[in-house]
C-alpha cells in the first residue's frame, strides 16, 4: 500500500515524492495535507499535498530532512512502500477571486504555496509570487511556480540568485510600488510568517498563513496542534492549517514546535550513526 | 446449619513494586484450578438476576455451568453468542456496577467473580487454539458501512456478519480498536489480545479499512451510494481542556494525546519506536475517571517519580472503577481530592513548572446529580509539577457531524437518536460515546448490537 512511484531530489536534504493514493488524489483540495508513517515503528507526521493527479491516482509531497522521520523518508526510493498515509486532512484553502494575490513561499514552504497559487490563478486572480531561499541551491519548485504566476520575484539571503535579501524586503518593495494587493499568502518558517504578517498588518492587507505544529492524530482528537488565534484556541489539524496571519500567536507556536528538540536530537544522532554504519 | 459462602477467589497480580517498571498486564488471570473454585461459588439461582445486569445479556449461569463441567472452549462460545469480545470485556467491564452488583450473593457476601471467569474462558480458548468460527449465513447481497472500529463498531460488524450482511468498518487511525488501542494501556488490555479479537471479527467477514477518515476522504452521502446503511460510532474523541491561563505551556497534554503516544504509538519503547513523550518527574493528572487512572499509571511506568491525581470532588464521586483506583493507590499515586487548578505557571522556556490550585468543598448536587464543588476562598496553594495530563472528560468530535449537517446533533455536538438508534438522516444510525458522551466499552458494544438489529429490521421492512 502507499507505493512511492517517483522520487526527485529538489535540493540538498529536500526530496519530492509521488505516492500512489487514488482516493486521496481524487478527493483532495488545495491547502490540505496528509499524515504519514514511514515504517511500522515510525511516528505520525503531517506533510502538505503539493500536487496530485486524480486520474493516475497519485499525490505529491515534498519533504525536508530535519529529524529522524524526515531523514528516513528521504532515504526511501521509488517502488518502496510507506506504512501509512491518511488524508486529505485539514480545511481546504478558501479560493475566491480576490483580485491580486501575493504568494510568499520561504524555503520548503514553497511546496504548500504551489497548489494554492495554482487554485487562485485558476479562479482568475493575478498571482505575484515571492520565493525565498537561503541560497540558490536551496530554491525549490521555481518551474512549478513560474507556470502559475503572473510575476515572480526571487530572493536569496546570500544574493546567489535573484535579489539579495529576505522575502519581507521584496514584499515591502512590492507594497511601495503601489499595486493594490488584495491578499497575501505566506508559508514558510514560522519566523518568516510572523514577520510577513507584522508587515502586512501595518497596511491592513488580508494575510493567510499555513501552520505546521507538531501533530499526532490529525483529526482533532488529541490537541497537540493547538494554537492561539486572537483570544481563541484552535486546532491546526481541523480548524486550519490556514489561519488569519494577524491573529496567530507565533512566539507560542515556535515554543511548542521546539518542545521535543532534546528527544529529536537523540533520535537523529542514533539514526545517522546507524545509517553511516550500514554504508561502511 | 447456615450455608458457608467462601470469598471470591483472589486474582493473582504483579506486585506494585514490580509492575510500575513494566507495561505487562497487572492481573495475571485465573489458573484452571482457581476458575473451578470460583465457578462453584455460583448458586445457580432459579431466577438469575445477573443476566439483566449485563448490557448485552450474556447467559451467565450457562457459561459458568460449562466451566464447572470443564468445557472451557464451549463456555467461551456460549458467551460469544451474545458478546463477540469476551477477552476484552472480562478485563475492562465494570462488573461491580453491572452483573456482579445484581448477583444475589453480593447482598451478604462477595458476588461471583463473573468478569474473571469470562476472561478465563476467553483466554483459554485463544491460548489453546480452540477458537471456532461459527457458521456464517450466505451473503444476502447487502453491504453496511460502519464508521469507527472501536468496541461499538466491531460488535456491530460481527453481529451483521452473523445476519448475512457484509460489513465494512472505516477507521480514521492506522490500526483498529479505537479506545481499545489508543486509550486503554497495555497493562490493562494487551494489544495482542485486541488483535486476536479483531482477527476473529475479520474471520466472520467484517472488512476493516484503516486510514479512512469519513467526512474527509468520503462523505456519508458518497458512502450511501455503495452501502445500504451506515452506523456511526466514532466515539467521544474531542479533548476537553480547563481553559485556564497557561494551558498551552509545554508539558501539558490532553489525556488523549498522552495515551495515544504511549499506547497506540508505543512511546514507552521510544528508541525502538519513534514517537516520544517528554521526560517527566512530577506529574499532575486532572480528573478521577478511568482515563485519569490510566494516564497516571502510564506516567509512573514512564519514569515519573511522583504522580498526583487532582480532582475537584471527593473520592465518593470519583467515576473510575474502584479496582483501578485501588491499583493506582497501590502503585503509589497520591490523590488530592477537593482540589482544582486555577492557572498554570511556566518557566522562561515555556515549559510548565507549577500549577496554582484552590481547595474545594461540596455543596448541593448539580445537573449531573453529583455534589457541586465550591471553591474555598483564600485556599490557593502552589503545586510544583513538570507535566500535567488533563483527563477531565472527552466531548463529541465534530469532524463527521460538521461535514454531514443533516444529522441532527444536540448543543454539545452529540448525535440525536430515537430509541432504536436512528438518526435524523435516513439509513444512518448512531451509537456509543458520540451519542451518550463518555461511557463504557460494554455500553458501546450494546449499542452496536442494537444498531445491527434495527438496521436489519428497517431493511427487511422496505
Amino acid at each position: 500500500m502507499y507505493k512511492i512511484i517517483r522520487k526527485k531530489k529538489l535540493a540538498p536534504l529536500v526530496c519530492l515524492f509521488d505516492i500512489l493514493a487514488p482516493d486521496i488524489a481524487k478527493k483532495h483540495k488545495a491547502g490540505q495535507f496528509v499524515i504519514i508513517i514511514v515504517n511500522e515503528k515510525g511516528e505520525r507526521i503531517p506533510l502538505t499535498i503539493a500536487d496530485a493527479n486524480p486520474i493516475e491516482g497519485w499525490i505529491t509531497i515534498v519533504c525536508q530532512a530535519v529529524g529522524k522521520s524526515t531523514y528516513t523518508l528521504n532515504d526511501m526510493k521509488a517502488s518502496d512502500e510507506l506504512f501509512s498515509v491518511v488524508g486529505p486532512l485539514g480545511q481546504p484553502t478558501h479560493i475566491e477571486k480576490y483580485g491580486t494575490c501575493v504568494c510568499v513561499g520561504g524555503g520548503v514552504g514553497i511546496a504548500p504555496v504551489y497548489p494554492i497559487a495554482e487554485a487562485m490563478k485558476n479562479c482568475g486572480n493575478k498571482i505575484i509570487s515571492i520565493l525565498g531561499a537561503r541560497t540558490k541551491d536551496l530554491l525549490i519548485m521555481e518551474d512549478y511556480m513560474r507556470k502559475v504566476s503572473d510575476e515572480i520575484i526571487i530572493t536569496t539571503d546570500d544574493g546567489s540568485y535573484g535579489k539579495k535579501g529576505l522575502v519581507t524586503d521584496a514584499l515591502q518593495e512590492l507594497i511601495n510600488r503601489g499595486d493594490k494587493i488584495d491578499l497575501v499568502l505566506a508559508i514558510g518558517p514560522v519566523i518568516m510568517m510572523k514577520y510577513v504578517s507584522l508587515l502586512t498588518k501595518k497596511y491592513n492587507i488580508k494575510t493567510m498563513v499555513s501552520l505546521n505544529p507538531i501533530m499526532v492524530d490529525g483529526t482533532g482528537m488529541c490537541g497537540v496542534c493547538r494554537v492561539t488565534l486572537g483570544e481563541e484556541r484552535k486546532f491546526a489539524c481541523v480548524d486550519g492549517p490556514e489561519f488569519d496571519g494577524h491573529l496567530v500567536n507565533y512566539d507560542e507556536l515556535m515554543m511548542r514546535m521546539s518542545m521535543y528538540k532534546n528527544k529529536e536530537k537523540i533520535a537523529l544522532e542514533n539514526y545517522l550513526k546507524q545509517r553511516n554504519q550500514k554504508c561502511l | 446449619m447456615a450455608i458457608e459462602i467462601k470469598p471470591k477467589v483472589a486474582m493473582p497480580e504483579q506486585s506494585p513494586e514490580a509492575r510500575i517498571k513494566n507495561f505487562n498486564e497487572v492481573p495475571l488471570g485465573y489458573t484452571e484450578k482457581m476458575a473451578q473454585e470460583e465457578a462453584v461459588r455460583c448458586i445457580m439461582c432459579k431466577k438469575p438476576q445477573c443476566i439483566s445486569g449485563c448490557p448485552v445479556e450474556i447467559d451467565i449461569p450457562a457459561f459458568i455451568q460449562l466451566i464447572i463441567e470443564g468445557k472451557y472452549a464451549e463456555s467461551a462460545r456460549k458467551i460469544k453468542e451474545t458478546n463477540t469480545l469476551p477477552a476484552i470485556c472480562g478485563r475492562v467491564c465494570p462488573q461491580e456496577t453491572q452483573c456482579e452488583l445484581k448477583c444475589v450473593l453480593s447482598k451478604k457476601f462477595q458476588p461471583v467473580a463473573i468478569g474473571r471467569l469470562e476472561r478465563f474462558v476467553a483466554d483459554y480458548e485463544r491460548e489453546h487454539n480452540l477458537v471456532e468460527i461459527p457458521k456464517i449465513p450466505k451473503w444476502n447481497g447487502k453491504k453496511v458501512a460502519i464508521i469507527g472500529s472501536g468496541p461499538g463498531g466491531l460488535t456491530c460488524a460481527g453481529d451483521l456478519a452473523l445476519m448475512g450482511y457484509k460489513a465494512t468498518i472505516f477507521e480514521a487511525l492506522h490500526q483498529p480498536g479505537g479506545v481499545l488501542i489508543y486509550g486503554i494501556p497495555e497493562f490493562r488490555l494487551p494489544k495482542e489480545i485486541l488483535r486476536a479479537e479483531v482477527g476473529y471479527l475479520q474471520k466472520l467477514g467484517a472488512e476493516i479499512k484503516t486510514n479512512y477518515v469519513i467526512g474527509k476522504i468520503k462523505t456519508i452521502d458518497e458512502i450511501l451510494k455503495e452501502y445500504v446503511a451506515v452506523f456511526i460510532c466514532t466515539g467521544a474523541g474531542l479533548p476537553v481542556f480547563m481553559g485556564i491561563e497557561g494551558e498551552n505551556s509545554a508539558g501539558i497534554y490532553s489525556a488523549n494525546e498522552f495515551l495515544t503516544r504511549v499506547n497506540l504509538m508505543r512511546a514507552y519503547r521510544f528508541g525502538e519506536y519513534d514517537t516520544p513523550v517528554l521526560d517527566m518527574k512530577r506529574v499532575a493528572v486532572l480528573g478521577a475517571g478511568n482515563t485519569a487512572m490510566d494516564a497516571a499509571r502510564c506516567s509512573l511506568r514512564l519514569g515519573a517519580e511522583e504522580v498526583l491525581l487532582v480532582y475537584r470532588r471527593s473520592r465518593t464521586e470519583a467515576p473510575a472503577r474502584i479496582e483501578e483506583i485501588h491499583h493506582a493507590e497501590e502503585e503509589g499515586i497520591k490523590f488530592h481530592f477537593l482540589t482544582n487548578p486555577t492557572r498554570y505557571i511556566s518557566a522562561g522556556n515555556g515549559h510548565i513548572k507549577a500549577m496554582e490550585c484552590l481547595r474545594m468543598e461540596l455543596g448541593e448536587p448539580d445537573s449531573s446529580g453529583r455534589r457541586r464543588p465550591i471553591p474555598i476562598q483564600g485556599s490557593e496553594f502552589i503545586m510544583e509539577v513538570d507535566t500535567v495530563l488533563v483527563a477531565i472528560g472527552a466531548g463529541a468530535n465534530p469532524l463527521l457531524t460538521k461535514a454531514t449537517p443533516d444529522i441532527a446533533v444536540d448543543k454539545k455536538g452529540y448525535i440525536i437518536i430515537d430509541e432504536e438508534l436512528r438518526t435524523s438522516k435516513k439509513w444512518v444510525y448512531a451509537g456509543g460515546d458520540i451519542v451518550t458522551g463518555s461511557a463504557t466499552v460494554i455500553e458501546a458494544m450494546g449499542s452496536g448490537k442494537r444498531a445491527a438489529r434495527t438496521i436489519d429490521k428497517d431493511l427487511k421492512s422496505i
